[in-house]
């Protein structure tokens, strides 16, 4: 994995002797609430419900065990003993203290991780595919392009004060699993001829008004990745609307130009972009590809000793198969069930720490489903692993299914949620696992947000739920239809909306519509697209 | 009633306006009936308390202080799926109300 050069850990260091000053500044009266609050923002430093929050970007969801150590002493030593990993592959601390912020940053920057970009409107964390480098069917490993753009992005001056927040996420494969076409700006690395480059997507967004990214160009050259990435940010900071920040985001402009009209835009800014000269040379790329070069993967048993159905259950739920024969892609599912989704113990953390030093290359990742995963297991391995995890209630076998639920922190913790979201997928969890019904129902995504804003993916759910505010009262809307990976599509509205108790049996509903008419084979969303609305809507209005 | 609420300043921890102060307690809220412009313009130069800003609430039977809005009454007890972080209350009831 990527690791600083002089150039970054010198940026990172100045950053936290800056920000120690400013947050002493605050601290000692000699600045406004209003004159620090873009300052501590800028390092990822919120005010929520209870306390400050910090959020730590994880660069395209990849960290070693070293980065895994330490976030577990932070929650250990200035939060309350966990971290809630986040929808776009960050861990987020609830309990931080002002007083404690900057040691907190010193501490991540002696490993090479920060909170910069992680708010403020700007362009943030880059996301990727969790499972890049070890699938199957990448192209190649896309972390290479997503760390360009990182260095790219970071501190860019031009791009510090954008119309609003920027998200942009690379893939690799045919097969989406960072959401991609639901980013600002989606980028898929794709092989023509063979030759290497970009397919990209502007104007994807979950929030208030979902889109799903257009593609604005079929193929950018290697050589142009950055330039072409200068050019549709260009277009965007020019003309994205600063006067209404419900309108701001780039899906808004992209929407109200036109796809068509925006890319010819991009491309004239491209053309003009060329002649400056803004393009790293690939040298550089190449540097950074040194970084993410395979592990020594050696060869071994190839088939897995079934014979403990609890361990079966978890090998098929929760391993992926990997681009070298011996070894697999092991999901570690922060999903118990009655849990609070993406919420990890220091002590788990440790332990997951352990594991990728034992068993995956010092290799880990987040995933943006609230996950964490060891992306290179030798087969050998996995049983020894299983156990390990099994032993320390990380074995949850329950990926892809109703209980492996996306939720936001919603309104036990978040200062902008109408209403609870954890609650939700707490019970819904408890409730069809006692009922057994979890392996019967199959792959479903069921995502929840506390607000419109959509952190927690509600929009892109097989079943999707919104909680809002209705007249003082927790209130929910659910939705059906809706997809993040490479079948795209956004959720619709079944109707009029429940309390608590009603959407969870609003869901068992659906789920009972799903079962009494799938096909062999159908998943929730496939029965859904075969059979609409209606039969969901009569069970649940008639 | 009118009560103020805000967050420290270091700790970010919710405090409410107790008449000289602020307290970690809900409890301790006091009604600040028109003097709310002025306490919280006081309290803001102070640099002591981040954001304060007035809420609606009640006193219940038992004498308890009840935030209107369903978000204050999250932010006086704590998250509702961590129970075992709430702030300390002598209300044994507290979570009975909260939602």
């Amino acid at each position: 994995m990527y690791q600083y050069d002089q150039y970054d850990q010198a940026m990172v260091d100045a950053r936290v002797e800056e920000f120690r000053d400013q947050a002493r500044r605050r601290l000692e009266g000699k600045l406004t609430e209003d004159q620090f609050k873009p300052l501590r923002l800028m390092n990822g430093l919120y005010l929520q419900l209870h306390a400050y929050m910090l959020r730590v970007a994880i660069p395209y969801g990849t960290l070693n065990a070293r980065q895994m150590e330490t976030l577990a002493d932070i929650a250990e030593k200035y939060d309350r003993g966990y971290g809630h990993f986040t929808t776009r592959q960050n861990i987020q601390y609830n309990w931080i203290k002002l007083e404690d912020a900057a040691d907190i940053l010193a501490d991540l920057a002696k490993v090479e991780m920060h909170a910069i970009q992680t708010s403020g409107n700007c362009i943030r964390n880059i996301s990727s595919d969790h499972f890049a480098g070890a699938a199957a069917d990448e192209v190649v490993d896309p972390r290479p392009y997503a760390e360009l753009l990182r260095q790219w992005s970071s501190f860019h001056p031009e791009f510090t004060y954008l119309p609003r927040k920027f998200k942009i996420a690379v893939i690799a494969s045919a097969n989406d699993r960072a959401a991609m076409r639901l980013h600002d700006i989606g980028i898929r690395i794709v092989s023509r001829e063979g030759k290497i480059g970009a397919e990209f997507y502007a104007g994807g967004g979950m929030g208030r008004t979902p889109m799903i990214a257009p593609m604005i160009r079929d193929f950018v050259p290697l050589d142009q990745l950055i330039t072409y990435a200068e050019a549709a940010l260009r277009v965007y900071n020019r003309y994205g609307r600063r006067d209404n920040k419900y309108k701001a985001r780039i899906k808004i402009l992209v929407h109200e130009l036109g796809a068509a009209e925006y890319t010819r835009q991009v491309e004239e800014e491209f053309a003009h972009m060329l002649s400056v000269g803004v393009e790293p040379p690939l040298a550089e790329l190449e540097r950074i590809r040194t970084h993410f070069s395979d592990p020594a993967f050696v060869d071994g048993p190839k088939t897995i000793d079934r014979s403990n159905p609890d361990f079966a259950l978890w090998v098929d739920r929760n391993t992926h198969r990997h681009k070298h024969d011996a070894h697999v892609s092991a999901v570690i599912s922060l999903k118990p069930v009655g849990g609070i989704p993406g919420d990890a113990t220091a002590d788990q953390m440790r332990l997951v720490a352990r594991l990728a030093k034992q068993y995956s290359f010092d290799e880990l990742r987040v995933m943006h489903t609230q996950n964490l995963l060891l992306p290179h297991v030798r087969i050998a391995d996995l049983h020894a692993l299983w156990s390990a995890l099994d032993a320390a209630g990380l074995g949850a076998p329950n990926t892809d299914t109703i209980e492996d639920i996306i939720a936001c922190p919603g309104l036990d913790y978040c200062s902008l949620a109408n209403a609870r979201s954890i609650p939700l997928a707490q019970r819904i969890s408890e409730r069809f696992a006692q009922a057994g019904r979890t392996e019967v129902v199959g792959e479903l995504k069921l995502k929840i947000s506390g607000c419109i804003n959509a952190c927690g993916h509600h929009h892109a759910g097989h079943i999707g739920i919104l909680g809002v505010d209705k007249k003082g009262t927790e209130n929910y809307q659910l939705s059906l239809g809706g997809s993040e990976a490479e079948d795209v599509s956004l959720a619709k509205i079944t109707g009029p909306g429940f309390d608590e108790d009603g959407v969870i049996a609003a869901v068992e509903k659906v789920t009972d519509v799903y079962l009494a008419t799938r096909a062999d084979g159908e998943r929730f969303l496939d029965t859904y697209r075969r059979i609409g609305m209606e039969p969901f809507k009569e069970a649940l209005y008639g | 009633m009118k009560i103020l609420t805000g967050n420290d300043l270091r700790s970010g921890a919710v405090t409410w306006w107790n008449g000289t102060g602020w307290s970690l307690f809900v409890d301790d809220a006091v009604d600040v009936g028109d003097e709310v412009e002025e306490i919280l313009a006081r309290e803001v130069a102070t640099r002591r308390v981040n954001v304060p800003y007035a809420i609606e609430a009640s006193i219940d039977a038992s004498g308890h202080v009840r935030p209107a809005h369903i978000k204050d009454r999250v932010r006086a007890l704590g998250p509702t799926v961590r129970r075992d972080l709430a702030v300390p209350t002598a209300d044994k009831t507290g979570w009975d109300w909260v939602i």
